[in-house]
């Protein structure tokens, strides 16, 4: 019974969580569009997976991603060594940037803005190459973003200096920057946090400041992945810029 | 229904996600640190979890969700729809007439909001931290409520065709003068929110509504246009967090 109520409760959770979109969904297709919602088997078994997908994602989250990012920050934090640990924080900023699908849609798609306004020759390679430098570029930024957002929560700067110094930043840059990069430029602020690295980073954070002497892991704890979507859309300008 | 060969090749490209992340983790872990990882074994099941549970996660919403909202985008933004026809469109556009666009962008990202997975990361991480000072359904329905703003606001100017940086300015305006007024535990919480909330669940379906929109309404174009919605997506659920802290404590002032 016991062991019952511990499968079916994450699963009951998830299923909350998804009635929104599934109401959403119903009301404005039966509602609104006065259509029959098509194939409702398959909706429901995608459904389903989704729910299981979700409990699954949670359960993950609680025994292995959420752990690790602690258990490092803490041996970080023991070991006393400020470069080992900007190099880890680097590296996880930019390794999990560079690969991220989301990143790799949107830098295609700005290639072929780029070459549509001629901006760059239309031809494959130049795009590939550009494409290219825009990945690498907004994987710098965030490599970047991570390396602050850590020393900040060493030193304990306050966060909002920094962010809205870097919102004048994007402000600065969006009045320079040619019109057809701004749309990208702010859009890549918001890709470059994935499912799987959110909470990694989470956890480093709040984990350096709860082992930090001084420090509040409510107050300093969070702000890494403010960063890590703040410098990606002023390098994406720069980029923009550069052309 | 060909499930199982999408579940193994959607598994196949997370996994190729994760590995960069593993690689980052256990090589400093092993050359770095240099200590054995506490508790391994349940650390590797987690992440077995995680890795299954986001392969079931995707394939379920591209089976049936994605493809049924992106359909909706595209019937709601329709001419058809809209004036029963392109024929009835007599001269100019009238914002009022895409009232159900912007019900349905905001329904929607409300509703996507709640079902994303990392800011239910990040929510746990905020309960557990503030020792329950700040809820998971608080902080998750705050987010979904700037995100509904957002997308609302972000398809209202596709339609309306004034300039994006204009919103975003004055939305970063108000969010600076409302992180002076701000409780101060709150203010690196509410930033992390805007990048939180845009990821695997809302991007492809707002996309697709900012796309369709731009592609329809008349005088719009696609690549100027389309973009845009992700980044109000980001900038209001700062404010609407914000606004949740503030309002807590001025309650709890009383």
């Amino acid at each position: 019974m016991h062991r019952l109520r511990a499968i079916a409760q994450p699963l009951l959770d998830s299923l909350r969580d998804l009635a929104p979109i599934i109401v959403v969904i119903a009301f404005f297709q039966l509602a609104v569009l006065q259509r029959p919602l098509p194939d409702l088997e398959r909706l429901l078994v995608g459904t389903l997976l989704v729910a299981v997908g979700l409990a699954l994602f949670v359960r993950g989250l609680e025994i292995g991603l959420f752990p690790i990012g602690e258990s490092m920050a803490y041996a970080f934090a023991r070991k006393g060594s400020v470069l080992w640990l900007l190099l880890f924080a680097f590296a996880l900023g930019f390794g999990t940037t560079v690969a991220e699908p989301a990143l790799i849609a949107v830098a295609g798609e700005a290639a072929e803005v780029a070459a549509k306004g001629g901006v760059i020759g239309d031809n494959p390679a130049e795009r590939g190459s550009y494409a290219m430098g825009l990945r690498l570029t907004v994987a710098l930024s965030v490599g970047l973003a991570i390396v602050i957002g850590v020393l900040r929560i060493l030193r304990g700067w306050p966060i909002q200096y920094l962010i809205v110094g870097g919102y004048a930043g994007v402000v600065i840059m969006t009045l320079f920057a040619p019109e057809e990069i701004v749309g990208i430029a702010y859009d890549s602020g918001g890709v470059t946090t994935s499912t799987i690295t959110v909470p990694l980073v989470t956890a480093l954070g709040v984990g350096l400041a709860s082992s930090i002497k001084g420090r509040n892991p409510m107050v300093d704890g969070f702000g890494l992945i403010a960063f890590a979507s703040l410098t990606p859309m002023i390098f994406v300008m720069a980029y923009g810029m550069m052309f | 229904m060909e499930l199982l060969p999408h579940l193994f090749h959607t598994l196949l490209l997370t996994v190729r996600d994760v590995l960069p992340i593993a690689a980052v983790i256990f090589g400093f872990q092993l050359l770095v640190i240099r200590k054995p990882i506490p508790n391994l074994k349940r650390v590797l099941i987690g992440f077995l979890y995680v890795l299954v549970g986001l392969a079931l996660f995707l394939v379920g919403l591209e089976e049936a969700l994605f493809p049924l909202g992106k359909v909706m985008a595209r019937q709601l933004t329709d001419p058809v729809f809209l004036y029963g026809g392109i024929e009835q469109l007599a001269g100019e556009i009238r914002w009022l007439d895409y009232l159900w666009v912007y019900l349905f962008a905001a329904a929607i990202g409300f509703a996507t909001t709640i079902a994303e997975p990392s800011l239910l990361a990040v929510a746990i991480k905020a309960q557990e931290v503030s020792g329950g000072t700040i809820g998971i359904w608080g902080l998750r329905i705050a987010v979904a409520l700037g995100v509904a703003a957002g997308i609302a606001l972000g398809t209202f100017r596709i339609v309306t065709g004034t300039p994006l940086y204009y919103y975003i300015i004055a939305g970063y305006l108000f969010v600076i003068v409302q992180t002076l007024f701000a409780p101060r535990m709150i203010v690196a919480l509410a930033y992390d929110s805007g990048g939180v909330t845009t990821s695997t669940v809302t991007v492809p379906l707002v996309t697709a509504l900012g796309l369709g929109l731009a592609s329809t309404v008349p005088g719009r174009s696609p690549v100027l246009d389309g973009f845009g919605l992700i980044a109000f997506a980001s900038l209001f659920p700062i404010i609407t967090v914000l606004g949740y802290a503030q309002l807590s404590q001025w309650r709890n002032r009383g």
